[in-house]
């Protein structure tokens, strides 16, 4: 905070040194305003991630996001290392979701190369891409609810399932969560019938769980005066702003990247596309309950589909030495937290050219400020919760 | 009513703390280290390095391809050379960088000698920053049968396209100067 | 077809076929991407990804009409690709590539006013290729810190020497290692 707010109340001489805002006129900061720096160290901001916030009395004003504490130059990296190199690093980024991290890379290069991947490949994808949705789906939810001070209980049973699915990981690519499971042109290791035993046992007492979890939340009295009707996106700016994922679908908009892109073999199940109403938080919390629930329903399709043997690595996968043609390929997928997207310019070389990463968390806090305008300075924790990021994607 | 979904939610905590007594699926965390869980046959940490028969007599010829192939390059190796300066097929230095490596088991997969492959240990404790994480060849080397007791069935597929290899090779006139180019397990 | 009406409107843009995309000249990028958004056949109301390319310059091939090659020097310059997709009418994407005028100072116009989701990417452009929006309500560093200097993603981005001993040192780091050593002519720290 700031004792002594300079005469013109301007907080753009803060302590932290001059920065260009762009929306206030000297005349909207004529009061006394607070500047408060949120995070890095919050326990409520997911990581290392500081907020600029300006306040009157307890409304917020202006909000700016601070990033890169846990820049690493991931590109610059990968554009030095082989194609294969950097898959492990993709497990670095979204570190919740290592699975679709691998599999949106894996989609590119791919792409990029022009290999197919096996029919059996596909199905193990599917399957774990859901079970890496219902991961990441659970712990925002109890994230979320750990934000709102219902601290422990719900993150813990939440946990509890996630710990399920990682042993499943555990058994299938050797970790938890770094899983660097998928290659291109297929995945790594095979499913053993154990383990898609496993897996199916899971997904049979999965929705048990969830209507465990709705029970003890869902209806709770200060959840919903807590959620709803705050920090509401509307639909227009969510597109504009390049929203992505479960934050899009809150607002209202249909754009599954599974039902348009049809990447993979989406195609062959039946699902239901949640779509929101109000666009506030408590959307964007219910509309993750209820992918978790279609989820679940492909993953009972998929594995009731899958075929019983077969290759799991396209004959022609090079691990090593692996130059695609020179080229470009833009490959995205829907990861849990929206679309994820890599764009690979290829030179023939065994690097990457350029190697970027269209990072779901980053862009969708481009609406983080709007949403939180005039809303009370306890709210941006709740807001910011519900959009769910991981700051190792983020900042890259 | 007002509160209704509170008291539905306190029911459902007593319910899982009742049930943690007498349902598994409940109470998932062990008291470690007290008691620990039987770990995953797949679970990888650290690479190691397979010998068959000595120590000093591993697997591994030294290819490099590992060290090249690593991402966050933490495989340093020097080729053996004998008293001509001809280089032999095995290393001289073989170190990991503990401190570096990432667990992502892309040596293992690139190995086309089966030399290297991933623990299960996980618990390195070091004073020291730099030396102390600086696995070296004797520290990094394992029998064969500690990877068949870590990982069977990993172990016993190796194993047995080892040995068709050999069989292969066998026919022609052996190779003179490999003698540990059999490689029948010694477990 | 979209694409012919596309070409006619805006007749600088052009068709490169080795990437599928429209390379568009700086001046009209904001018209082209006004007339993407709203135009009733095309409806790209997304800009889902905004990034940069560093080329150097180069020697390149091309091939005249006699069919004899001929080699010329190519300057360096540094692009801006945008992705382009349309949620309503489900359909992408669109690629257009903008091109600065080499890489000493590269100005091109930012294209948030028109796409929100351009901000912070635009942003980490600059910060990480040294691409300067005019236009851009908000323009600085995003990802590095303030007081940095040089711009990481260009291909002749020289990293300071900030060499830390490691144990297993490789190339680039290797050089580091025995330049450091000749240097301080000290053993390294850990043998302290």
């Amino acid at each position: 905070m700031t004792p002594d707010a300079p005469p013109s109340g301007a907080p753009a001489e803060s302590l932290y040194g001059p920065r260009s805002y762009r929306v206030w006129g000297d005349d909207a900061l004529a009061g006394q305003f607070l500047e408060v720096s949120m995070g890095p160290h919050h326990p409520s901001t997911h990581g290392v991630f500081r907020m600029d916030v300006v306040l009157d009395g307890e409304t917020v004003v202006r909000l700016k996001p601070v990033f890169g504490y846990l820049h690493r130059n991931h590109e610059k990296l990968a554009e030095g290392m082989s194609w294969l190199g950097s898959m492990p690093y993709t497990d670095r980024l979204d570190y919740l979701c290592s699975m679709t991290n691998n599999w949106a890379y894996a989609l590119a290069v791919e792409k990029l190369a022009g290999l197919g991947v096996p029919e059996r490949a596909e199905y193990i994808r599917v399957i774990v891409g859901e079970l890496t949705r219902l991961v990441n789906h659970i712990c925002l939810a109890g994230f979320l609810l750990a934000d709102l001070g219902a601290l422990g209980t719900p993150l813990l049973y939440a946990f509890r399932e996630r710990e399920k699915i990682l042993d499943v990981f555990e058994e299938i690519s050797g970790a938890r969560m770094m899983c660097n499971y998928m290659r291109f042109g297929g995945v790594r290791a095979d499913l053993s019938p154990e383990v898609l035993q496993k897996i199916a046992r899971i997904v049979d007492r999965f929705p048990a769980f969830l209507d465990e979890f709705e029970r003890l939340v869902s209806g709770n009295e200060i959840l919903l005066s807590r959620c709803q009707g705050v920090g509401v996106l509307p639909r227009d700016l969510a597109v504009n702003a390049g929203v992505t994922g479960p934050m899009l679908r809150a607002s209202g908009v249909d754009y599954d990247l599974r039902k348009v892109d049809r990447y993979g073999i989406y195609d062959r199940f039946e699902f239901r596309v949640p779509l929101g109403e109000h666009g506030d938080v408590y959307d964007r919390y219910m509309l993750r309950i209820l992918e978790m629930r279609e989820s679940i329903s492909i993953l009972r399709q998929a594995l009731a589909q899958m075929p019983e043997k077969g290759e799991i690595l396209h004959p022609q996968a090079k691990l090593r030495n692996f130059r695609p043609k020179p080229g470009e390929a833009y490959g995205r997928i829907e990861g849990p937290k929206g679309e994820l997207g890599f764009y690979l310019i290829s030179d023939g070389g065994v690097c990457p050219y350029r190697y970027r990463v269209r990072p779901p968390s980053f862009i969708n806090l481009t609406v983080l400020e709007d949403m939180c305008l005039g809303q009370k300075v306890a709210d941006v924790i709740v807001i910011f919760g519900s959009v769910d990021i991981v700051l190792g994607e983020a900042d890259r | 009513m007002f509160g209704l979904g509170l008291i539905k939610g306190l029911a459902v905590t007593a319910r899982n703390l009742i049930g943690s007594y007498f349902d598994r699926e409940r109470m998932t965390t062990v008291c470690y280290p007290e008691e620990i869980r039987p770990p995953i046959e797949n679970f990888r940490n650290f690479p190691f390095l397979v010998y068959d028969e000595r120590p000093d007599d591993l697997r591994c010829v030294a290819c490099k391809i590992c060290e090249k192939e690593c991402p966050p390059q933490c495989i340093f190796i020097i080729q053996r050379r004998d008293d001509q300066g001809r280089p032999v097929k095995q290393p001289e230095v073989f170190d990991i960088d503990l401190s570096v490596c990432m667990s992502c088991a892309i040596c293992v997969e690139v190995c086309p000698f089966d030399a290297i492959k991933m623990d299960h240990k996980f618990d390195y404790p070091s004073d020291n920053r730099f030396r102390g994480l600086l696995a070296d060849k004797m520290q990094l080397a394992r029998s064969n049968a500690y990877y068949h007791s870590i990982r069977p069935t990993e172990a016993a597929e190796v194993d047995a396209r080892l040995a068709a290899e050999t069989a292969k090779k066998a026919k022609p006139a052996p190779l003179p100067a490999k003698p540990n180019a059999s490689a029948a397990p010694s477990a | 077809m979209n694409a012919e009406r596309f070409a006619a409107q805006f007749p600088g843009v052009q068709w490169d076929a080795a990437t599928s995309s429209w390379i568009v000249p700086h001046e009209i990028l904001l018209d082209v991407a006004n007339f993407l958004k709203t135009d009733p056949e095309f409806r790209m109301e997304m800009l889902s990804n905004v990034t940069g390319v560093d080329r150097l310059p180069a020697k390149v091939k091309t091939k005249g009409e006699d069919g004899k090659e001929t080699e010329h020097e190519r300057p360096g310059y540094l692009e801006v690709v945008y992705h382009f997709y349309s949620v309503s009418r489900k359909q992408g994407p669109l690629v257009l590539r903008c091109r600065t005028e080499g890489r000493e100072t590269p100005i091109l116009p930012s294209i948030t006013p028109l796409f929100r989701s351009a901000e912070f990417q635009e942003r980490e452009i600059f910060d990480l290729f040294g691409i300067v929006f005019s236009g851009h309500p908000d323009l600085r560093r995003i990802l590095m810190w303030d007081e940095f200097e040089d711009f990481p993603m260009r291909k002749d981005y020289v990293e300071p020497d900030d060499y830390e001993w490691e144990p297993t040192p490789h190339d680039a780091v290797l050089v580091k290692a025995r330049r450091r050593q000749v240097a301080d002519s000290a053993p390294p720290r850990h043998d302290a």
